[in-house]
């Protein structure tokens, strides 16, 4: 026989035998599957995750043979006699699972959780050789592992700390607020227990897979399908428009719902759905979908937002003229007149590109019937306007639709828009079978929300003595080929446009403009980051034609408490950008001194330069109700049930909202159960975006807490001061030494199931935006400014990042080691975009030619966080998840310009466009070309 | 063919496998480095951790420096020499230095055994000589050069998982008289196959090996590349920082001599 070991995949399973986390299994598969799939499957063992299944993600790293390997990557066949050990089994490892677990949790390296396995895994590998390793030991052995969340700086440093001996992190006693308590759900994103979308599969579930558009336009009509059906064994339905029993039409925004489930007759963009197929899972993953019976006819397909805009150009919908989705309006004062007296003005052209949100976890789900009910159980960030869709395309009541969210694995806008929901409820419902669905790593690239490609042009003027007079601002956004969320960011980005910053006359126009391209939707920050970038460049460009710090101008017009915003609304309170600008002082100097001595002695190609920009940004829904409800419960035995809707991403709510529940009721965390955002068991706590979380539920849960503080001390007869202890089935309420007892065993149950039950709403005040914008948009605005340091290879046009200084107004800091996550994530989203993501639709719909930042391309971030207390939010708090990726961009770029004298207009500045321009400046004879 | 499964597996995305695989990811035969007084053997399905860590001559300093920028610690874990080199991408960072090293490959199949000059086994974008009945059986460096040092550099967007813009491996031979002996640059990722830059080796010859070599690198040096626009970069900027890459290669290897 030959030495090679010779496999026949057209041959049945084999029986493979091998070592799982010490544990002899014998698994009977295909030889060539992959390994990770068969860990997942046919082992249960889904705390290895796949995020790719082309090794650029790394979130299926496990052990073989104590080697860090990617499972996506490794043949099951492979692996037959040798040991392989997945995050179930670092347990057995202890006690070095033990300190890396607590050292991750302690240090805020779990966020949404997705990497946290994949991490772990290549840290032990590190560890077990090199339990001391260097900071660039440890950035090699996690170099091979993305994560989108946590900036990677809080990951580096508990494998760091691994080693040593931990100091017990704050306990969940009373006052909460304030405190680093670890992510109550933490435990389980560091053992692998979390259950994600594609975590917890029915085994009897069939398996969905969708028929796509492999064009960015096209006509299409379809073959025999019922006979396609018929000769594939084991595939039960094919599915297309004609089988939706309601509407086919979803979308994010009621009144601009415009996206069919499955296309009809013409496709509008490259991965929208036509069809999908149903069956027996082996069959299913077998097929070859390229021969799915469908002809193609492709047409000509409108890209640019300039073509798009041309008169005849054809329209996308009928009802929008111009093929313009809505246009954003904000005017005050009397613009043209006040640049025309102005003593300087600048102008400029900016453009961004598409960004994909790159959440490591794809999208997934699956959904079963159960009676004239559907339940669909998804990763999702908006689990009632899910059931609002659903309900509508199955022509069923909400009532009878359940969403169950699992934990999110990555969300940042995206995942507030269906993606697998409407194609697995409406074949469960057909075929009254589970039925399951995971989007690949391509389809997800392909057919979900991207952030919007904006062109913004815009002008500012200013006075001799540093004073913002004027700015002029008219943006277009590419939005794709369905509405979602562009109506928002063509509302959002001409209220913000002015940045923090007072000035007196003000226009600001913009267009989401439709095209034959994937749908811009929701990433962080609603189109404020593409829109900042042009704002704080150019008031860069103020500050030096003025002669004048870049820091002191945006400190010398800094918003303050008490004038106007560019839409009139003085804010009154809690406006902190002067403090968070004037945080950034002491290394602002001391950043541009070492610049100017590297620059001045260094013999080399590099350049260094510092970038400051400041940013605002409303809290919750844009002049619009957004409520959310919080129920808390009081069971018999004296444990506090905290029905808390506000879907936890990674950012931290199911953390954030007890800590603020808990102290405003007075009540020590450990004494919560949490309940997920279940539609059926939980109120409405919006949709987790626009920064509402921490405000618009934490606010709620605060009055809820509060309420039902009253309560227990009216019933116990006890002043406001009293303090609460919850044991025996039994509250006591200590009032001035004196012991005031509850007796909960004998109160009847309410509807709920509890003793007492506190459901309360909170809704943002706000009032509506006249025709010039002109109104108060938000209840509260988040503030902060960065500061980059960074080094440009002139030669190569490369950037390195060397540090980031952050500083945000967060009000009132809830949980600051969650904060600081958010704005060491948001850092390194913001640096993506500053410097290397853009999508292409059409090219590179994988995670090698989409870049997102890796371990080694993130700089140390220090936060700074300022406390300017906001009254309508919880204990003063404001969000921070958008305002953390808002103002790092423009501070690279604003770095770039103060390292190499060259402006980048265009983003992501990558290598090539910064050497361009450098050539450019220089000129065409320029000998050190 | 089935070895690390770091291109294969990629490659297949959501389909499932159809048709015979072979696996060789176990054969003993084709792992491991050898020496002989004349040439280092590399094993087919030798991993690029393990030509990382291994002890190995200096004039091999810039493959195992590439074997470090294979994908990340996991690819390197599973990915094989044989494997890079059959799946003949314009950017796999294995070829320029074993380019640099003249290295050879044996193709083994039933009816015998057969070398030839690296340069000529990899003919295009994923195409190589490889009959369908042999395999890459081991990866063979003449000595000669074994004590000269030298260096790989690599561009990408960013740090870790990134596929070369532009990559290159160069070495330089000090004679007795302070002249350069044999120079040798090979860059990758700037046409279909990486190529060798002979005429700029012929004019670094006798040259003095000083800082000031790479002053003479011209642009017509790089003539022989043929980069494209992708995704990655536009093809002016790939000749433009290939020939400050390869500047700062010599420069390297001028510093390595001293």
């Amino acid at each position: 026989m030959s030495p090679w070991s010779a496999i026949e995949t057209r041959k049945p399973e084999v029986d493979l035998a091998f070592k799982v986390n010490g544990r002899a299994v014998n698994v009977s598969t295909l030889p060539a599957r992959r390994l990770s799939n068969v860990l997942r499957e046919n082992l249960g063992l889904t705390g290895t995750k796949v995020g790719c299944d082309a090794g650029d993600c790394g979130a299926c790293t496990v052990l073989l043979d104590g080697e860090a390997v990617c499972s996506c990557m490794v043949a099951a066949a492979q692996v037959e006699g040798c040991e392989i050990t997945t995050v179930e089994g670092l347990k057995a490892r202890a006690p070095l699972y033990d300190r890396l677990q607590k050292s991750f949790l302690a240090a805020g390296g779990a966020q949404c959780g997705i990497c946290t396995p994949g991490m772990l895994m290549s840290a032990t590998a590190l560890l077990e050789n090199n339990p001391c390793p260097t900071e660039s030991e440890v950035m090699d052995a996690i170099g091979g592992v993305l994560c989108r969340c946590t900036g990677y700086r809080k990951i580096v440093s508990a494998i760091l700390t691994a080693h040593s001996e931990h100091v017990s992190s704050p306990t969940a006693h009373a006052g909460a607020v304030g405190q680093r308590l670890v992510r109550l759900d933490g435990q389980r994103k560091a053992d692998g227990t979390e259950i994600f979308g594609a975590d917890e599969m029915p085994a009897d579930a069939l398996l969905l897979r969708v028929i796509r558009s492999p064009y960015h336009r096209a006509r299409f009509s379809f073959g025999d399908l019922r006979s396609y059906r018929e000769t594939r064994l084991g595939i039960q339905a094919v599915l297309t428009a004609k089988d939706i029993p309601g509407k086919n039409c979803f979308g994010v925004i009621p009144g601009f719902a415009d996206q069919p489930v499955f296309a009809e007759g013409e496709t509008r963009f490259r991965g929208e759905a036509i069809a999908a197929v149903v069956g027996e899972e082996q069959a299913v993953e077998q097929l070859d979908l390229e021969r799915f019976p469908v002809s193609w006819d492709e047409c000509h397909a409108l890209m640019e937002i300039d073509e798009a805009l041309q008169s005849g150009a054809p329209l996308l919908h009928a009802n929008r003229p111009g093929n313009v989705l809505v246009g954003g309006r904000v005017v005050r004062g009397d613009v043209e007149k006040a640049l025309a007296q102005a003593d300087v003005v600048v102008e400029g052209e900016y453009e961004t590109s598409f960004v994909e949100h790159a959440c490591i976890e794809p999208e997934a789900g699956f959904a079963r019937r159960v009676g004239d009910r559907i339940e669909v159980q998804a990763c999702t960030q908006s689990p009632y306007m899910d059931r609002a869709d659903l309900a509508a395309i199955l022509a069923l009541p909400a009532d009878r639709v359940r969403i169950i969210p699992t934990a999110v694995g990555g969300g940042f806008g995206t995942k507030l828009d269906l993606s697998v929901q409407p194609f697995i409820a409406l074949a469960a419902w057909h075929l009254n079978r589970p039925v399951k669905m995971t989007y690949s790593r391509v389809e997800s690239i392909m057919s979900t929300t991207k952030r919007h490609p904006a062109r913004i042009r815009a002008r500012a003027g200013a006075s001799k003595d540093g004073k913002l007079l004027a700015m002029d601002i008219a943006a277009d956004f590419n939005t794709g080929a369905y509405a979602s969320w562009g109506p928002t960011v063509a509302a959002r980005v001409p209220v913000h446009g002015s940045g923090p910053y007072r000035v007196p006359h003000y226009r600001a126009l913009t267009r989401a403009v439709h095209t034959h391209l994937v749908p811009a939707g929701a990433f962080r920050g609603f189109g404020v980051p593409q829109g900042t970038i042009a704002q704080e460049q150019l008031y860069d460009d103020l500050a030096n034609r003025l002669g004048m710090d870049r820091l002191e101008f945006r400190i010398l017009n800094a918003l303050d408490d008490d004038s106007p915003t560019v839409t009139g609304q003085v804010l009154g309170e809690g406006v902190g950008i002067r403090e968070c600008l004037e945080a950034l002082r002491l290394r602002w100097k001391a950043a541009r001194v070492e610049a100017e001595d590297f620059n001045r002695t260094t013999s080399t190609p590099l350049r260094r330069g510092v970038g400051v920009a400041g940013m605002w940004y409303g809290c919750g829904n844009t002049s619009l109700s957004n409520p959310s409800t919080i129920r808390i419960g009081l069971k018999r035995n004296a444990r506090i049930v905290l029905h808390q809707g506000a879907v936890d991403i990674g950012q931290g709510s199911n953390t954030i909202v007890t800590q603020i529940c808990a102290d405003a009721l007075g009540a020590p965390v450990d004494q919560f159960d949490l309940l997920s955002g279940d539609t059926s068991i939980t109120p409405d706590c919006g949709k987790t975006s626009a920064s509402r979380q921490t405000f618009v539920t934490g606010k709620a849960a605060y009055l809820a807490g509060r309420a039902l503080r009253q309560t227990l001390l009216r019933m116990a007869g006890a002043c406001d001061c009293a303090s609460f202890e919850f044991r025996d089935g039994r509250v006591i309420a200590v009032d001035n030494g004196k012991a005031l007892s509850v007796d909960l065993a004998d109160l009847p149950l309410d509807e709920h199931g509890y003793v007492l039950t506190q459901e309360t709403t909170f809704d943002p005040p706000t009032s509506p935006l006249d025709e010039n914008g002109q109104g108060n948009p938000y209840a509260v605005y988040g503030f902060g400014a960065h500061l980059a340091e960074v080094q440009v290879d002139v030669e190569l046009g490369t950037v390195r990042v060397l540090r980031i200084t952050a500083a945000h107004d967060v009000g009132r800091a809830i949980n600051p080691t969650l904060i600081e996550g958010q704005v060491e994530g948001g850092a390194a989203q913001g640096l993506g975009m500053a410097l290397m993501e853009e999508f292409t639709p059409g090219k590179g719909e994988n995670l090698h030619d989409y870049l997102i930042p890796t371990v080694g391309d993130m700089p140390p971030v220090e936060t700074i966080l300022i406390e300017k207390r906001s009254s309508v939010g919880p204990f003063g708090a404001k969000g921070i998840g958008e305002q953390a990726v808002i103002p790092t961009a423009p501070a690279i770029l604003n770095a770039i310009h103060d390292a190499i004298g060259v402006r980048i207009r265009k983003v992501p500045a990558t290598p090539d466009r910064i050497r361009a321009a450098i050539l450019a400046a220089r000129g065409p004879g320029d000998p050190r070309g | 063919m089935l070895a690390g499964g770091t291109d294969f597996f990629p490659a297949l995305g959501s389909r499932t496998v159809s048709g015979a695989v072979i696996d060789v990811s176990r054969v003993g035969e084709l792992r491991g480095i050898e020496f002989s007084p004349d040439e280092v053997r590399i094993g087919g399905a030798t991993t690029w951790s393990e030509i990382a860590a291994a002890s190995l001559p200096r004039c091999f300093d810039a493959l195992r420096a590439a074997a470090r920028e294979v994908g990340a610690v996991q690819v390197q874990n599973r990915g094989t020499i044989a494997g890079n080199l059959c799946n003949a991408s314009p950017a796999a960072d294995s070829v320029p230095p074993l380019l640099i090293l003249d290295a050879e490959v044996e193709l083994t199949s039933c009816s015998g055994v057969r070398r030839l000059l690296l340069r000529d086994f990899i003919v295009g974008n994923r195409k190589t000589r490889r009959r369908s009945d042999e395999i890459l059986s081991s990866v063979i460096v003449p000595l000669g050069l074994q004590d000269v040092p030298s260096v790989f550099l690599k561009l990408g967007a960013r740090r870790y998982l990134v596929i070369s813009i532009t990559m290159l491996a160069a070495l330089l031979s000090r004679e007795g008289d302070g002249r350069v002996g044999v120079a040798r640059i090979a860059v990758g990722s700037c046409s279909a196959t990486a190529q060798r830059l002979l005429e700029l080796e012929r004019d670094l010859a006798g040259q003095p090996v000083r800082r000031e070599l790479s002053s003479l690198v011209r642009a017509s040096h790089i003539a022989p590349l043929s980069p494209i626009d992708d995704v990655r970069a536009p093809a002016a900027y790939r000749r433009d920082v290939t020939l400050t890459l390869v500047r700062r290669a010599l420069d390297a290897c001028v510093e390595a001599q001293s």
